[in-house]
């Protein structure tokens, strides 16, 4: 599967390097008139609007905060002078949303490491190794891509409960996610893998290296980049479900941060200057994630894009 | 807390640490094994652990739903095969009909709606420099970055309601009374459901930007050639961008598509933090957790499901099947 996302086309470059809203009568991409201008303005506006609203309510004062909305302080600057982080001290050691930040670490780091390693053993199975049903093998996998994990919830949760220690542990929820998540990263690996170059491989058989070592020394180091691409992908999924985390955890000490905001939006009362505080406090490490990585985010999302 | 992290951290280590050990003992059985069966069953060897994952926590528990959902309360001294009787009292009651209803509004709605503008805003985008095309396309997809979760405590602000006479923190009703109206309690109006349409306006917040990513993609892989080819022959603008792009970026617009209809089956999050399912808002998803967890009717819940999966198999079909042809054409 090729990844369009990261493509970027040369003609193209150099016809965007010309000036902009000069009218060409070659009229081609490149050009933006105040059409474009307008449009894009008003639909960014409407995007960042939301955010920016949470974003600066997070830091006013209560007392402001009851008297009207954010944009009060756009109204009277004077209100700038009150900004406090003390809505995020209250929402951090004032409830268990620190504690929710430990446990959804604790559910996605494993849920995302887990499956690469596994993954990539049968990717690479997949690509270089041939054996009786490999193609039937993997269009069942292909298939599996868009079961949405709702099948599964009724009768793992009876299943952990009677056969296994795991009811109500972080283990049950990561081997969840290892199961629903195992399908999108043999695919994603394995379509990376077969754009590798064959000779290589070929050669270090002929070298004599055992598929074991070829694994480990040449094509998993190879697939770096895809296998940053799905951890990201993976890691920024379950951090974001509430779901799952919900059936198996529940509320409570192990809730994630997605389970404990849930809790408090269902309360009534809270002001909003600490629900955003709180908002924002979840959202931090997955928007840092996003715009670090987001390269690699992309090219996850574009060949993870048909996940179920 | 801090010994809570560290536990949290052993945790993670001690589960890597497990995977590791399962492909080093596997590799050394296949090493044990005569020659010639070592070449042959090594490859079942390394598709092993995956494949139990996927037949454990997917296949397996796929077949037991459909089960269940011939039965009653399952788990109970009660526990009985009902045939269709599940299904038979879902599809008769007028609050699940409503909330099969919704769900269909929503699948009407948001992937069609998250196509185009996705794809506006990539055409547009594409007539900015560089460094302008990169800021637009980075402030749109962030909210995909965010949980649907965040996403309503976003959305909750802009909603938000006071009563008549205090000072308004959301914004809509913010203008609604500086107009003069009174204040509107958006997420219980269900008028022409709007409720429900104030929901998908989040849905399409966060994924608009997905749509645009990779048709943005698409758009600029279409061969300028085909575009010059097209003008020499006299086409206007939006003749060019009907009959010459989109069906070049057909697969793509697709795709887009299909992710979005799947994510839109299965919508939770923004309900159950939203509404809880009321105020006529309900959708499937939602309904099964209720069912499942306040019911504690896994029949029904488990009924829910396969409807769901039914409705999955056409896309589960086509999915196979473009597969299949890229396979052939690479």
């Amino acid at each position: 599967m090729t990844t369009p996302a990261v493509v970027t086309e040369p003609e193209l470059e150099t016809e965007k390097k010309r000036p902009k809203g000069k009218e060409t009568h070659d009229a081609s991409t490149g050009r933006a008139g105040w059409f474009v201008y307008g449009a894009l303005a008003v639909i960014v506006f409407l995007w960042v609007v939301p955010t920016l609203g949470i974003l600066l309510t997070s830091f006013r004062s209560r007392d402001d905060s009851k008297s009207g909305g954010w944009w009060n302080l756009f109204l009277h600057p004077g209100q700038f002078a009150n900004l406090t982080i003390e809505n995020y001290d209250t929402a951090i050691n004032g409830t268990n949303l620190g504690e929710g930040f430990v446990n959804s670490l604790a559910i996605a780091l494993p849920a995302t490491f887990i499956p690469i390693l596994i993954a990539a053993f049968a990717a690479y199975a997949f690509t270089f190794m041939r054996f009786w049903g490999r193609d039937v093998l993997f269009i069942i996998i292909v298939s599996m891509l868009v079961v949405p994990n709702f099948v599964s919830f009724v009768p793992m949760l009876r299943l952990y409960r009677d056969y296994t220690p795991l009811g109500g542990t972080f283990p049950a929820v990561w081997l969840f996610h290892v199961g629903f998540g195992m399908s999108l990263a043999i695919y994603m690996i394995r379509n990376y893998m077969s754009t590798l170059p064959t000779t290589v491989i070929e050669s270090a058989k002929i070298d004599g290296a055992s598929h074991f070592q070829t694994f480990w020394q040449l094509v998993l180091p190879m697939s770096v980049p895809v296998l940053a691409s799905f951890a990201i992908f993976q890691f920024l999924w379950v951090w974001n479900d509430l779901l799952v985390a919900l059936v198996f955890l529940g509320p409570g000490e192990k809730a994630p941060m997605t389970v404990a905001i849930s809790q408090l939006l269902g309360q009534q009362g809270q002001g909003q200057e600490f629900v955003t505080a709180a908002g924002m406090f979840s959202m931090i490490l997955p928007i840092v994630v996003f715009l670090s990585l987001q390269r690699f985010f992309v090219r996850g999302l574009t060949a993870g894009a048909v996940k179920g | 807390m801090a010994a809570k992290a560290l536990t949290a951290l052993l945790t993670v280590l001690a589960g890597v640490g497990a995977a590791l050990a399962l492909y080093w003992v596997l590799n050394k059985i296949s090493e044990m094994l005569p020659e010639r069966l070592e070449e042959r069953l090594k490859p079942y060897f390394y598709i092993l652990p995956a494949y139990a994952a996927i037949v454990i926590f997917v296949v397996y528990p796929a077949i037991l739903t459909v089960t269940y959902s011939f039965q009653t309360k399952v788990g109970f001294p009660t526990q009985e095969f009902v045939g269709l009787q599940n299904y038979k009292d879902l599809l008769s009651n007028e609050a699940f009909r409503q909330t099969l209803l919704n769900t269909l509004l929503w699948i009407a709605v948001v992937p069609a709606l998250t196509v185009v503008l996705g794809l506006m805003v990539a055409v547009l985008a594409d007539r900015l420099q560089t460094r302008g095309e990169n800021t637009v396309k980075t402030l749109i997809f962030m909210p995909m970055a965010i949980s649907m979760v965040g996403a309503s405590v976003v959305w909750g602000l802009i909603y938000d309601f006071q009563p008549k006479g205090r000072p308004q923190v959301g914004i809509q009703n913010a203008i609604v009374t500086s107009f003069g109206g009174d204040p509107i309690a958006w997420v219980q109006e269900n008028t022409f459901h709007l409720n429900s349409f104030l929901l998908m306006v989040m849905l399409l917040w966060m994924n608009v930007g997905f749509a645009m990513v990779l048709l943005s993609a698409a758009v600029k892989g279409v061969p300028g050639e085909t575009l010059e080819a097209a003008r020499i022959d006299g086409a206007n603008e939006r003749q060019i961008f009907f009959r010459v792009v989109v069906p070049q970026i057909r697969v793509t617009l697709i795709t887009v598509f299909i992710t979005v209809l799947i994510g839109v089956m299965k919508v939770f999050d923004i309900v159950y933090v939203m509404t809880r399912g009321n105020f006529n808002t309900n959708v499937l998803a939602n309904e099964f957790y209720l069912q499942f967890f306040n019911n504690n009717d896994q029949g029904k819940a488990a009924a829910i499901v396969v409807m769901l999966m039914i409705a999955i198999i056409p896309i589960m079909i086509y999915q196979v099947r473009s597969f299949r042809a890229e396979e052939a054409g690479r």
